[in-house]
């Protein structure tokens, strides 16, 4: 019961997270291009209930920014401009999961200022907005890889594991290869040899293909040792003296008791290939401005004055261990699962 | 047998003489006194450098790392004054030109010695041309020394006299001798007569191996951690109360490979000096000033200018049909006037620079003392003159608010940056955002250096890019390959065989002039004349120019830093540590 109840759980927040990663245009204040020049670098809003008066407003608000003359480059609120919060205002258009226009957003302030959830980034472009809406680059990108590989690593390991001989060493031995082919300087020379016409997201589109593709070893390996110790089972040997075909034994009995392996795989998979999306953004490899990705949001982090002085810059990266969290939980769930199925 | 003593007599005389006269020679030393204030002896200085130097042979140093070490151990004859930016006496200790300004006479100093104790004469001067010059040693000089298409030639007149003679008179003749280290004869005459003089001087020499006239000299080099010089006992500065100078004992260059590191370290404590470092890391090192002892200074914008520019090479024959179209736009100056007139510079200073830039519109910054022609106009930014000029250039604006061009194209590009440069990433960005207000469809792509400047220079596969240049010195003839058609920097059109356009023939007549002009105010008219065309024509699109930031240890006395390289080391002769 406890098990269950865990994979479920997991399960529903994924989903939920996934939902509102797609309806980023909703969920999020500003577009993700939106920049505001004169509020580069502005640390996350205050959202106030009592003003300088001492009176209380049921209505949350917060203050414009303005320039510390103090200190250049950092603000101080202004406490001239009372702008209220709102629910379901109307700002930029965007488009629900590629196909719903829509211009209504969940919540944003009166003009002129801003909420910054999460702060502003050195465009003064909203980082909440960012994340959400580089969520679903980086996810897309994730399942798009985690699924190539397992597509590619459970046609080779089947084939290696059920047929054996040479075949299987060669599919082996081959895999080893590309385990220890280094595929940062192939993801360079593809982007180099590239034509620089190509939209930007077909690029990255192909990048993740290419890493996926590169990445089927592993999910081979492990899904020719189960096929190995299958095709030995009892009733695989009595479908095979029944005249069963390869093609058969394959579909109907041997691959069936892979889907789970298959599955966990996939679940670890995808976290490990966002990651992957992050290091190609750090090489410049990833999406390109103004897009955003959860790599691009992590990249300005390799620069020490955003270290040192930006402390909100961590804010996305601390809010997507949860996510991966989840994503680890819900692997594990399905492994026990898969285990007490088998048993 | 009288003839026999009288013979040894005379020879016993000729002798004297000969070791009176040796001790006359050396015992004036000509040495030169400067005017900064007075300092303490001993002590160290320890700065970082980006990487480990790859020789320490000044005729074959090309990297900058390693320059900036050679130059703390040698000496010019002729130094610019990065101060004033003009020439000054060095090693040479006064010179005269020719009415023609063919002929240059230098009086070098005379006693001086090599950080050895070896004398040094006209011989050495003509020696180290020699090594320049020769063709088989490929030194990165040399084509600095090519004046008209004929190397200078140096002759000696006696032991304290050079003349050198140009085939035809060259306005920056002077300011070539900067950096131009002086070698010894004695220690390398013999590896050169041996074709050996390339593997001389390698790092791994060991420091008694070097002479220089510098004001240190090697002695340890620890491959990978740091290299530390000592001072040179004979060099040949004193200070108005007769000390030599340096004042400071040791020297040490730390390897620090990144900019980000190079800043840690500095905040630490562990470098003494620094330069070269970001806007936002001044902030950052700012804010802790007082507690930690240094101070930082912004000396105001350098020379390195960064630019937006658009491929207008001839592609025949390159097979790239798409860009070849897209030419039709970037060769219309109105479209490169209306991208100029789009961008919004102050932001860029703002959001790029945090607010340590100044914004350009020609190639030339403010900090260039002696050449900026400051009474080019600044344009504010203004979208609706681009839309103007836009208009009046046929393009038009479909119904959704893209810009077509006159046969109903779609105004599409991408710019290309290095993503190793988050500056000039972040500015792309910037320049992207302002012309989508113009409904002009624009991409940024970065690639890694490597490939960004194979497409620049070899592929022309690239539609518009945004680079930056820095020249070595103010004077505009370090720019002649930027700007005449046939340079090798002349970014945007690299294979012109003759001038593609008419101001392109007209910058090529105005740099070839001022080249030869000896007279500083009509070289300055000429030069200004060119600044006006760029800003005209926008070849490149100047953007904006960093300032140079620099910090220096409080415990630093003579810090004079320069917006010209070597920056805090400019004055190393002069400083002392309290």
């Amino acid at each position: 019961m406890k098990r269950r109840y865990k994979l479920w759980l997991t399960l529903a927040v994924l989903a939920a997270f996934h939902g509102v990663i797609l309806c980023a245009g909703f969920f999020s204040p500003y577009s993700y291009s939106t920049q505001d020049r004169a509020l580069p670098y502005a640390p996350p809003s205050r959202i106030h209930f009592v003003d300088r008066q001492g009176r209380v407003h049921l209505r949350p608000f917060v203050y414009g920014l303005k320039d510390d003359p103090k200190n250049y480059g950092s603000y101080v609120e202004d406490f001239q401009q009372v702008c209220r919060l709102r629910l379901f205002v109307a700002g930029s258009p965007y488009k629900l999961a590629g196909i719903l226009r829509g211009s209504a957003h969940l919540f944003g302030a009166d003009a002129p200022a801003r909420v910054f959830l999460l702060g502003s980034d050195g465009y003064g472009r909203d980082q909440f907005s960012r994340l959400l809406y580089g969520g679903q680059i980086s996810l897309v990108a994730g399942w798009i890889a985690a699924g190539f590989s397992i597509l590619f690593g459970g046609i080779i390991g089947s084939l290696a594991g059920f047929y054996g001989g040479w075949l299987d060493d060669v599919l082996m031995r081959g895999g080893e290869l590309f385990l220890a082919l280094p595929w940062l300087y192939l993801l360079f020379a593809v982007r180099a040899a590239l034509p620089l016409q190509v939209a930007q997201w077909q690029v990255f589109l192909l990048l993740i293909v290419v890493i996926g593709l590169i990445g089927w070893a592993r999910p081979a390996r492990l899904i020719r040792g189960i096929v190995l110790s299958a095709k030995e089972r009892n009733f695989v040997t009595a479908a095979r003296a029944f005249g069963a075909s390869d093609t058969y034994l394959l579909r109907k009995h041997i691959l069936p008791q892979a889907y789970g392996v298959m599955l966990t795989q996939m679940t670890l998979l995808v976290p490990q290939y966002i990651l992957a999306e992050v290091t190609l953004t750090f090489l410049g490899l990833g999406v390109s401005e103004p897009m955003a990705s959860w790599g691009s949001l992590l990249s300005s982090l390799q620069q020490y004055y955003v270290l040192a002085s930006y402390w909100w810059m961590f804010l996305p990266a601390l809010l997507l261990i949860p996510v991966f969290l989840c994503y680890y939980a819900a692997a594990d769930a399905l492994q026990e699962r898969v285990k007490s199925v088998a048993l | 047998m009288r003839r026999v003593v009288a013979v040894c007599m005379l020879a016993a005389l000729a002798f004297v003489f000969a070791i009176e006269r040796a001790h006359g020679v050396q015992a004036k030393e000509e040495l030169m006194v400067t005017s900064s204030a007075l300092g303490k002896p001993g002590g160290t200085i320890t700065v970082a450098v980006r990487s480990d130097p790859k020789t320490l042979n000044p005729v074959l140093a090309v990297d900058e790392s390693t320059r900036e070490i050679i130059d703390c151990m040698n000496s010019d004859l002729i130094h610019i004054n990065r101060e004033t930016q003009k020439t000054e006496p060095a090693l040479a200790k006064s010179w005269t030109v020719s009415r023609d300004g063919k002929t240059f006479t230098l009086q070098l100093r005379r006693g001086l010695r090599f950080s050895d104790g070896q004398p040094f004469t006209a011989d050495d001067v003509v020696f180290s041309f020699e090594l320049y010059l020769d063709e088989k040693i490929h030194s990165p000089q040399r084509d600095l020394l090519i004046v008209g298409g004929k190397p200078i030639s140096v002759r000696k007149l006696d032991d304290y006299t050079v003349q050198f003679q140009l085939t035809e008179p060259y306005a920056a003749a002077e300011r070539i001798f900067d950096g131009l280290a002086i070698l010894p004869k004695h220690v390398l005459e013999s590896a050169y007569k041996n074709g050996t003089f390339s593997k001389l001087w390698g790092v791994s020499a060991p420091p008694n191996e070097f002479a220089g006239l510098g004001p240190f000299r090697l002695k340890e080099y620890v491959p990978g951690q740091r290299i530390v010089l000592e001072r040179n006992p004979y060099y040949w500065k004193e200070d108005r109360a007769g000390h030599r100078l340096p004042y400071i004992g040791q020297l040490v260059f730390l390897f620090v490979p990144s900019e980000d590191a190079q800043v840690i370290r500095f905040q630490a404590g562990d470098t003494d000096l620094l330069s070269r470092f970001g806007a936002e890391d001044f902030a950052v090192l700012q804010r802790e000033q007082a507690a930690k002892g240094y101070a930082l200074q912004d000396l105001g914008p350098g020379l390195e200018y960064s630019f937006l520019f658009f491929n207008l090479n001839n592609l025949d024959g390159k097979n790239l049909p798409a860009i070849a179209q897209k030419q039709s736009w970037f060769r219309d100056v109105r479209f490169r006037q209306a991208v100029s007139a789009a961008i919004d510079r102050d932001g860029i200073v703002r959001l790029v620079y945090n607010g340590r830039a100044t914004p350009l519109w020609s190639q030339v910054t403010p900090g260039n003392k002696l050449w900026v022609d400051s009474s080019l106009a600044d344009p504010p930014q203004s979208v609706d003159r681009a839309r103007e000029l836009l208009r009046s250039a046929g393009f038009s604006w479909s119904n959704s608010g893209n810009l077509v061009d006159a046969r109903g194209q779609p105004i599409e590009f991408s710019i290309l940056t290095s993503s190793s440069n988050a500056e000039r990433s972040k500015m792309a960005t910037l320049i992207q955002d302002d012309l989508t207000r113009l409904g002009m469809n624009v991409h940024v792509v970065s690639l890694d250096f490597s490939a960004m400047v194979d497409r620049l220079l070899n592929s022309f596969d690239y539609e518009a890019a945004v680079m930056g240049l820095a020249s070595g010195d103010a004077d505009p003839e370090s720019e002649m390959n930027v700007w005449l058609s046939s340079g090798g920097t002349h970014l945007w059109n690299l294979t012109e065989s003759k001038p593609a356009t008419p101001w392109e023939a007209e910058i090529d007549q105005l740099m070839n002039e001022q080249q030869v002009t000896l007279n500083y105010a009509r070289r300055r008219q000429l030069y200004d004349q060119v600044q006006r065309i760029v800003a005209q024509e926008l070849p490149l699109i100047c953007l904006a120019s960093p300032h140079v930031l620099v910090g220096a240890k409080n415990c630093v006395g003579n810090f004079h830093p320069a917006i010209l390289e070597p920056y805090v080391l400019s004055n190393v002769d002069e400083l002392y540590v309290h």
